[in-house]
């Protein structure tokens, strides 16, 4: 049985329209005109217990709505939510102790006090064990190396330091489903690989189910087994990476370094997209000639140093999936 | 036992925040100590106007001390502990109440225990100097019933004043206005009631009695400690029921409090 | 130069104000509670005594309103945007800015003090006196000396802002020696009670303090309790004090800066 189950959610809001002026403060006192928003129109998916998930999507587009559902702070005008067996929103105190949740731009740690103090509170705060909460900690300081972090205040930390402690804090009660929110936001590359290890490490080792919405497509492809795209409150996708670059027959690239400068012969299937000195790249369709195919007859007919074959990086791939969809 | 559980955490939250304060132990020590004089400088000057018109109608300077250390101390721990609402309609904005959601635990308990702010406690030091010394002034019996009904007074004023707070806090969820007119009804409140209710013209009296009952709580049960019939004639036996009232109205605002966390749920606002 | 910041912080102050309609409203209503129950309680002590006062009742409720409507021209915060420029560390462009920088921040006080002021206090006089009943100027004479004695005022507030201000160099919040301050003016100057009514004792002692030059004397002026030929000493009086609370501010804004400047900011 599905760990989630996400069925046919809809969500409107209603915007209250603001008037300019003293005269439109007046008249809005006195009634108020409102715009009404459709978050979530018919979300429907279900998450089986250990997947890690990559949510992505414009902003706006109704990701953090879905995301507030399951956590139990939204509720819904209709359809169906349940996990674990629970309604969050009705169950709320029984489900969130099964949950974790990190903020990339909030942290969720006491600011001026030292890192174990929060730590502390959060284990009274959650009702954890105390042979449980030692466990976890001592597991989490080897693994992070955040031994360091224990004894500094939270403002003190920098931000790749303060976020891993943000990550050990939600994981403290051993939560069955961990939610992230931008956790790699602002994050230096090395902090950033670090960071997607230990969230792919606790995804295995202990099946935490793992919902990650970003920005970041690296994030999704460092870890991501799954992905779901949503728009004006649609799920536009839901399946692989691979098969998501598959359904995109995108262009690839092949990078010539060539023996002499001068213009190339090139395949009619093919074209001629920049030309750097010796250096040349072509740009093909697989589905009109295959790379293997391009190669030989390049080879065939220039003279050539060195060859390799381009794919485009994730985040073209997701942002030519958003332009084929009309999204904006 | 769960509420004891609540209990324990709720004392772990305070135990938090006054350790995060100690950080700034400089800027908290002064700040203490300008506060004090702000208060001190209010008990102050009911002395000196005492001092220069003998008596406030048919009380004395004892008697008039004694209902201003009860007000005085319920509002300060009523003041400090609810530190938390007053951050509530800022953590609506910036999100941060979504966080307190997330959490296994009741969102009135959590605000709570945000924040006990100390330097508020402040105002406490004053309250007690005056109970003590009018106590000395007024020969009172601290019989047991006086004795608890002292501090079942307290308890009632600093209900009411905290129910006032999140009654305030509450109103953040349906509207982003700015809500300072409720902190006249508050601190006009505690101006009003460290004097006699007595004094007032009847409807400013009747507010303060029936429609936001502060005098009520506090001046009822002054009167049964200190032994004086009231001049508005109430009987005996509701000076001594009159504290219970604050502790259902903050029931009551808790509950109204739990109707905005459902509607927060339901817009998401 | 001065001028011209002067009219730049009372016009951002004047808009930032009048964006905040409602905390205005607000803050008028509290007043105006704050006022009626002052007065209750004042009418309620002389309900309670028949012996003369130094300070007729309704003298009192006069002097309790304009103390309403002049609240915001007391000395009880500091600037905030100079607080979060020295927080910042962006405290060093003041620093290379081309004019006296005591000056500056003094006018930068003064119209942090009279924007707010000038919102609050009309329309609160204008209700007083309509609504409250509260007294004209015992004469011409007094009206005048009041005004001049007001200014006077609204100056010695703006230089014990600016103590205030370059104290923040030191202390980063400012926070405790305001709160500090702030208690001393309230009792000293009259705002709690009105100084004829302390006991006589006290009264040379209160007479010496700079605080009743913000409150104390120009409203004994405005009702013809301090009579208005003597408008003299008791400008002289809040002068001396502005010139003091000025050469304190300036000493200790040169040696802050010295700090500041070895520190490197």
């Amino acid at each position: 049985m599905p760990q989630i189950i996400v069925e046919n959610l809809v969500k409107h809001f209603r915007v209250s329209q603001r008037d300019t002026g003293i005269f439109g403060a007046l008249r809005g006192l006195a009634h108020r005109r409102y715009e009404t928003v459709k978050a979530l129109d018919g979300v429907t998916f279900e998450i089986g217990s250990g997947e890690l998930l990559g949510y992505v999507g414009p902003n706006g587009a109704g990701k953090s709505t879905t995301v507030k559902v399951m956590s139990g702070i939204l509720v819904p005008d209709s359809g169906r939510c349940e996990i674990l067996g629970l309604v969050p929103w009705k169950d709320r105190s029984r489900h969130v102790r099964h949950l974790g949740v990190v903020f990339g731009q909030r942290t969720q740690l006491w600011w001026d006090l030292p890192v174990i103090e929060s730590f502390d509170l959060l284990r009274d705060i959650y009702r954890v064990p105390r042979h449980e909460y030692v466990k976890n900690l001592d597991e989490f300081v080897a693994v992070m190396g955040i031994e360091s972090c224990l004894d500094t205040p939270v403002r003190q930390l920098s931000l790749g330091q303060r976020m891993r402690c943000d990550l050990a804090g939600a994981l403290l009660h051993s939560p069955k489903l961990l939610f992230l929110d931008e956790p790699t936001i602002g994050m230096d590359a090395v902090s950033k690989v670090a960071f997607r290890q230990f969230i792919k490490r606790f995804n295995r080792e202990r099946e935490t189910t793992v919902i990650l919405t970003t920005h970041d497509m690296n994030d999704i492809e460092a870890i991501c087994d799954r992905l779901m795209i949503i728009n004006s409150g649609k799920l536009l996708y839901d399946g692989g990476l691979d098969a998501l670059r598959q359904q995109m027959s995108f262009e690839r690239s092949l990078v010539v370094e060539m023996t002499d400068a001068g213009s190339p012969k090139v395949h009619p299937a093919a074209q001629l997209a920049m030309m750097n000195g010796r250096r040349v790249h072509i740009r093909f369709d697989p589905k009109r000639i295959s790379a293997a195919a391009l190669i030989s007859d390049f080879t065939a007919h220039n003279d050539v140093d060195d060859l390799f074959v381009e794919d485009p990086p994730i985040e073209e791939i997701i942002a030519r999936f958003y332009e084929g969809n009309g999204v904006g | 036992m769960s509420v004891v559980d609540s209990l324990y955490v709720y004392g772990r939250f305070l135990t938090v925040s006054v350790r995060a304060q100690m950080q700034y132990r400089a800027s908290f020590l002064m700040q203490l100590g300008g506060r004090l004089i702000v208060t001190a400088g209010e008990f102050a000057a009911i002395l000196i106007l005492f001092d220069r018109f003998g008596s406030l109608l048919e009380w004395n300077v004892y008697q008039v001390a004694f209902i201003y250390g009860i007000v005085n101390v319920s509002f300060a721990v009523a003041d400090a502990l609810t530190t938390g609402f007053d951050l509530f309609g800022d953590m609506v904005k910036t999100g941060d109440f979504d966080r307190l959601l997330l959490r296994p635990r009741s969102t009135a308990l959590q605000l709570a225990g945000q924040e006990l702010t100390l330097r508020r406690i402040s105002r406490l030091t004053p309250g007690i100097v005056a109970l003590i010394w009018a106590s000395t002034g007024l020969d009172l019996h601290w019989t047991i019933p006086n004795a608890a009904l002292l501090v079942a007074s307290v308890i009632g004023g600093a209900s009411l004043f905290a129910s006032l707070i999140v009654f305030q806090a509450t109103l953040a969820f349906w509207t982003t206005e700015t809500l300072e007119m409720m902190n006249t009804v508050t601190y006009g409140g505690v101006e009003t009631t460290q004097y006699p209710i007595n004094i007032y013209r009847p409807w400013f009296r009747n507010f303060f009695t029936f429609g936001i009952p502060l005098a009520t709580v506090s001046y009822f049960p002054a009167l049964a400690i200190m032994g004086i019939p009231d001049p508005l004639g109430t009987p005996i036996w509701f000076q001594y029921v009159a504290p219970a009232i604050g502790v259902g109205v903050l029931v009551i605002s808790l509950q109204v409090w739990r109707i905005g966390v459902r509607h927060y749920l339901s817009t998401g606002s | 130069m001065a001028l011209v910041s002067y009219w730049a912080v009372i016009s951002a102050r004047f808009r930032s104000l009048l964006q905040y309609r409602s905390a205005a409203l607000a803050g008028l209503v509290t007043q105006i509670v704050w006022g009626i129950i002052r007065v209750m309680i004042f009418q309620a002590f002389y309900s309670s005594t028949t012996t003369g006062q130094p300070m007729s009742g309704r003298d009192v409720e006069t002097y309790i309103w304009l103390g309403q409507a002049f609240l915001a021209a007391l000395p009880w915060n500091i600037d905030t945007d100079l607080r979060s420029l020295i927080r910042s560390g962006g405290i060093g462009y003041e620093l290379v800015r081309p004019v006296d920088l005591h000056t500056y921040w003094m006018s930068r006080a003064l119209a942090w003090r009279t924007a707010p002021m000038l919102m609050r206090s009309i329309p609160l006089l204008v209700f007083a006196f309509i609504v409250m009943g509260m007294a004209p100027p015992a004469t011409v004479a007094a009206g005048a000396a009041f005004m001049i004695s007001m200014c006077a005022a609204i100056v010695l507030s703006s230089a014990i802002t600016t103590f205030l201000n370059v104290t923040m160099l030191w202390t980063i919040t400012g926070d405790g020696i305001t709160q500090l301050t702030f208690g001393l003016v309230l009792i000293f100057s009259g705002m709690l009670v009105p100084l004829p009514l302390f006991p006589d004792w006290s009264q040379p002692l209160i007479n010496a303090m700079p605080f009743r030059g913000l409150v104390d004397t120009p409203y004994r002026l405005y009702l013809g309790h301090i009579p208005a030929s003597d408008l003299p000493q008791h400008l002289a009086h809040q002068l001396f004090w502005i010139l003091a609370f000025v050469v304190a501010g300036r000493i200790a804004l040169s040696r802050a800066l010295r700090r500041v400047v070895v520190q490197g900011g």
